[in-house]
């Protein structure tokens, strides 16, 4: 994968964001494996066990856990707005892929619910385990490489010169 | 609890038409499949009745009271009563959080929520206007205190430019300048429920603000603003307050009026 790329997901996805990064940070162990595991920057709306709306949440927030959460095993991060201050975090390891912010109720086609961990935490910041079918379109936007799509927009301009 | 429900499900059409067009013009193909997106998500919303956006934001309402309405008793509790059956009824998501302890309130309600920004106008009929504010974009707004000496259109176009990324870009921009410390915030709040400006300032910081190429979620292109609007207030000889509201692509807004013989959404 390298950034720029175009790319769906099918597969079980893990939904991570304050809450849960604040847990991971603390040393607490989390109720599953990350080894090779998708997590989601995501709080859903969730109501009867049917997803309603679950686009992504601002990554910039949890970025400072990356080297954390690649530590445990993650190999793709799915999120919005980037972590392009903790991307060295990601290389040889893993990448982090944009789904296009605000679009939740097209999420919501693109995933359904396995199982809520961390209930406590409540409907936004809890862990949900979602099964994706065709989850996209994401863009992989900082690769395990160094490639990173927000800091050429930023140097560059590359927005238009790009295919 | 209607118009709150109209403006989380369905995007104003004047907002999804500019979407449309900043995609016809946009030159970089990672940011048509973003605005692509963003288009058929409005579609998907509006045909199911479901949020557009799994953040349903904090409660936001203008209210334009008419000056020769008596003004109804316990307004600000029927308005919340609103947001209670919104969140149980559309449904919302549970947003609202005490900000030390960070413990939800459950209903979007609580102490100073559903925020009311409230205008007295010529007439005799009340006008509420739902403005639910997502907080990507809350997060991404600023206020400074410029020296009279700086340019504060070339400071604004460039914070914008570094912040528009996360605030899920094509933004709106809601710019106020001038006034006092608390004023300044408000005339960008108010920019916003103006949106889109059309004065030739309006229009020279929306091209230096697309020209710096942030893009569609920061991830490159033209399409960074889709509208811009400045109020202005008179400020103190020795100051330059500035703020910027900033609103994502998902401007969403509804309202309806409320007059004698009933109500009906715009």
């Amino acid at each position: 994968m390298r950034a720029g790329d175009l790319v769906w997901i099918s597969g079980t996805v893990y939904t991570a964001r304050d809450r849960v990064h604040a847990l991971l940070a603390s040393g607490e162990k989390l109720p599953i494996d990350l080894a090779g595991a998708v997590i989601y920057h995501c709080g859903p709306l969730i109501r009867d066990g049917t997803v309603l709306s679950a686009g992504p949440t601002t990554s910039g927030r949890v970025g400072r856990f990356t080297r954390e959460v690649v530590g445990l095993g993650v190999r793709l991060i799915v999120g919005k707005g980037g972590i392009s201050e903790e991307a060295e975090a990601l290389r040889g390891r893993a990448a982090y892929l944009a789904y296009p912010g605000g679009c939740g109720a097209l999420a919501a086609r693109q995933l359904s619910v396995k199982q809520l961990h961390l209930p406590e935490l409540g409907m936004a910041e809890g862990l949900w385990e979602l099964v994706a079918e065709g989850w996209g379109p994401m863009i992989v936007a900082i690769d395990a490489s160094g490639g990173d799509l927000y800091r050429e927009a930023r140097c560059c301009r590359v927005g238009a010169s790009k295919p | 609890m209607a118009v709150l429900a109209r403006a989380e499900t369905v995007l104003p059409l004047w907002v999804e038409e500019a979407i449309r067009e900043a995609a016809a013009k946009e030159r970089s193909a990672i940011a048509r499949s973003q605005l692509s997106a963003i288009l058929e998500n409005v579609e998907i919303a509006a045909a199911g009745g479901v949020p557009l956006c799994q953040d349903t934001g904090l409660p936001v309402f203008r209210l334009e009271i008419g000056r020769n309405l008596s003004i109804p008793p316990f307004l600000e509790d029927a308005v919340a009563e609103g947001v209670r059956r919104a969140t149980e009824e559309v449904p919302l998501r549970p947003n609202a959080v005490d900000p030390l302890t960070r413990k939800n309130s459950g209903d979007n309600t609580g102490p100073g929520i559903p925020d009311l920004i409230v205008d007295l106008v010529p007439g005799e009929f009340l006008r509420i206007t739902a403005f639910p504010k997502g907080a990507g974009s809350e997060n991404g707004s600023f206020l400074a205190m410029l020296n009279p000496a700086d340019d504060p259109i070339e400071f604004v176009a460039r914070e914008v430019a570094k912040r528009a990324g996360r605030a899920c870009a094509p933004v709106f921009v809601g710019v106020g300048i001038g006034g006092t410390f608390d004023l300044v915030p408000r005339l960008a709040k108010r920019a916003l429920f103006r949106m889109p400006g059309t004065s030739e300032l309006d229009r020279k910081l929306l091209t230096e603000i697309n020209r710096i190429g942030t893009g569609p979620m920061g991830l490159g292109g033209d399409s960074t603003a889709l509208g811009v609007r400045i109020e202005t207030a008179l400020c103190h000889t020795a100051s330059l307050p500035v703020a910027v509201n900033l609103q994502c692509w998902a401007n969403r807004s509804a309202s309806a009026t409320v007059r004698d013989d009933g109500w009906n959404i715009d």
